[in-house]
Order: C-alpha cells, then structure tokens, then sequence
C-alpha cells in the first residue's frame, strides 16, 4: 500500500512538469509568464511565490473537499488562495523588498492565476492530500521550468550579460556591449514564447491538437 | 482635467493593458478568433472592468486606507469583483435579453479575468481618486476592446494563409501579438 502510494506520487509530480506542462502544453498562466521573465530572478521569485500558493492551497482544499458545498466550492477555492497569496506578498514585502518592488501588481495578481484555481477544480477538490501536494508541486516546477528557460534567453539576449540576485554569473563579450533589448521588451516576450511554442510542436515535444 | 486626459491616454495606448501589461491574455487569444465575438467581449470586459473599479476604488479610499488594513486588499478586491460579475450578468438578463445573448458567455470569464484585478491593483497602488480610477478603468477598456478587435481582423485573415504547421495557432498569434506590441511601442513617449 505504502509502495504503491510513493509511484503515484512521483508520477504525479513528474506529469506536471513534461507531460502537462502549464505553459509550454496547456497555455496557462500566461500574464505572469510574459510580463516577468525580463530577468532569471524575477522568474525565480515568481516561481518560488507560484509553487508556495499552489501547494499550500491544493493541501487545504483536498483537506477540505468533503465539507466544502459543492455549489460555493469556486468562492470557497479563492478566498484560500487569495489568503495564502496575501501571505506570501506580505512575506516578500518584509524580506525581499527588491523583488517584491519589480513583481510588483504580478505578485497580488497570482489570485487570479488560471493555474492554481484550474487545480484546485480539476485536482485537488477529488483527490487525496498526498496526491494533491504532488500535484501542486508538479505543476509548480513545471511552471518553473518555462519561466526560467524563457527568462533565460531573454535576460542573455537581451542584456548580453546573467545576474542572479545582484550577483553576475558572466557576461557575453560582444552582446553585452550591444544588447538587443528588444528582448527584454514587451514585444520580445511575445516572440520568445510565439516561437519556443512553435520549436517544442517543431521538434514533436507538444502533439497537434 | 489635464491630468485625466494624460491617465485616459497612457491606459488606452501607451501603457495598453494587453500588449505593455499583459493583463486578459487569455481571453486576448481565446476570444479574438472572430470579429464579432471581439467586440462583445471588450464590451463586456470594459463594463465590468469600470463597475468594478470604481466599487473598489471607493472601499480603497473610504475602509481600507483610513483604518490601515490595506493588506487586505487581494481578499476584498477578488470577492467584490466576483460578486459584481453575477450581479451584472443577472441584470443584464433580467433587463436586456438581447446584450444577454450577445454576453451572456463572457461574463463569467471575467471573474478570473486578470485584467479586471489588475486595474482595480493599479488604481491602488498609484493612489488614484476614485474619478481618477473610473477614467483610467474606462481607458483600459477601451484599449483593451482595441486591441481585441485589431486582433481579431488580423487573425480571420491569417486562417486563410499557408504557414507551417508547427507554426500554426498559437504561436502564429503569439508572434502577430509581438508585431502589434511592437507597433504599439512606437507611441511611447507620447505622454
């Protein structure tokens, strides 16, 4: 019983970031994804904050899926997660004002990420706490993973140099000079997605739908 | 007077909710398929947007700043807009059958709309007045149902176009977006 428990977990957490992937497969999420991957350490926050509020509220769900109605289920679902969302922008207030300063709206704006209340819905609301967790965690990393591989070729191509937190990893010679800031425009952030969408379909990551 | 024109300006077409903010991208590629569901959905969008605004605004100014519990900001805002959404769709099918039909779908996609949040956030966090909210709430509307709609046209024609398959549907319309975010750069600077 144990055993089977465990696969079931990591399967779980596996699916959530390949195969249903929220951003690259699903098309979920996508304002934070867009708006904040000018640079790795606002998409690390971003991740970090996403992956806290969607475990944390897929565990309270699933822990209450069989005393919530079912016809207030969707009220109920978001004022939890608007709770642990008022939680982690407080958090970040007191000890990372920096970031908090650069997600800025992003952060409060993680409410009404279809991510999150697509789980509780889809998930949470009809599975155990265990499986929640895993799922939520796996959707998290997944989430994660897109954010920081778009926020990567942006803040390269964009500022020709990588800068995690304040402290820079390595700077490219000739681009740094004369970065495309391009990239780190709004109109970059659409093109990098619009064209990682068509290499994942290109080289057969995604199935046409 | 000054002051508002500049707000109504820079929401509608310099700091456009879509393209510079990236608030209602779902609905922006969801709905914007054809024109006329395009022009519905801004005008759903746009009402609600400056219902919601305004009522924000005002529980902003009056409860939440006099007695320093702006924290609870998210809680409050995301609970009034979701409670005004059900009471403009009831309105509007108890009066108006017709705008009804034409709405009646969009409407409880708004709720999770981030548009709508994200304008009654910004309102706040500018320390706007509550007729300061309303024009930038109606600028942000009216941008909003624009770009919508340009998109819309660009997109009926671009099912007709022979593209290559991976590039098909989404990422033809993400790469659209980024020409028009592009073009829409070029207003910068103008307020």
């Amino acid at each position: 019983m144990k055993e089977g428990n465990k696969t079931t977990f990591w399967k779980e957490l596996a699916k959530g970031i390949v195969i249903s992937n929220p951003v690259f497969i699903l098309a979920l999420g996508l304002c934070p994804t867009l708006a904040i991957t000018n640079s790795v350490t606002n998409a690390l926050g971003m991740s970090a904050g996403v992956i806290f509020v969607l475990l944390c509220s897929n565990i309270i769900i699933s822990g209450i899926r069989k005393a919530t109605p079912v016809l207030v289920r969707i009220p109920v679902f978001i004022v939890i997660i608007a709770t642990f969302v008022t939680i982690l922008s407080l958090v970040f207030e007191a000890y990372i004002p920096p970031l908090y300063k650069s997600l800025g709206i992003y952060l409060p704006l993680i409410v009404v990420n279809c991510i999150i209340l697509g789980r509780a819905e889809a998930f949470a609301s009809k599975n155990s706490v265990l499986l929640s967790a895993a799922d939520g965690l796996g959707i998290g990393l997944g989430f994660a993973v897109a954010l920081i591989i778009i926020s990567f070729i942006r803040e390269i191509l964009g500022t020709g140099s990588l800068e995690i937190f304040g402290r820079q990893l390595f700077k490219l010679p000739g681009l740094s000079l004369h970065p495309l800031t391009f990239f780190i425009s709004p109109p970059g952030a659409f093109l990098v997605i619009g064209i990682l969408l068509a290499l994942f379909r290109w080289i057969g990551v995604i199935k046409d739908e | 007077m000054n002051n508002l024109l500049t707000i109504f300006i820079a929401m509608v077409i310099v700091n456009n909710i879509v393209l510079a903010k990236f608030l209602g991208l779902c609905p922006f590629f969801g709905v914007s398929k054809k024109l006329s569901n395009a022009f519905s959905m801004g005008i759903a969008v746009t009402l609600v947007m400056l219902i919601a605004s305004v009522s924000t605004s005002v529980i902003y100014n009056y409860i939440l700043a006099p007695y320093k519990v702006e924290f609870m900001k998210i809680v409050i805002y995301i609970l009034v807009i979701a409670s005004l959404v059900q009471i403009v769709e009831l309105t509007i099918k108890r009066t108006n059958i017709i705008l009804y039909n034409a709405l009646g779908i969009y409407l409880p996609l708004i709720t999770t709309n981030c548009a709508v949040l994200g304008i009654a956030l910004i309102n706040s966090a500018e320390n706007y007045t509550i007729l300061e909210s309303m024009v930038g709430a109606l600028g942000a509307g009216i941008g909003f149902t624009l770009v919508l709609i340009i998109m819309s046209g660009i997109r009926e024609k671009l099912d007709l176009a022979d593209c290559p398959k991976s590039m098909r549907g989404l990422p033809v319309a993400f790469l659209t977006a980024a020409l028009l975010a592009l073009a829409f750069v070029g207003f910068n600077g103008m307020v």
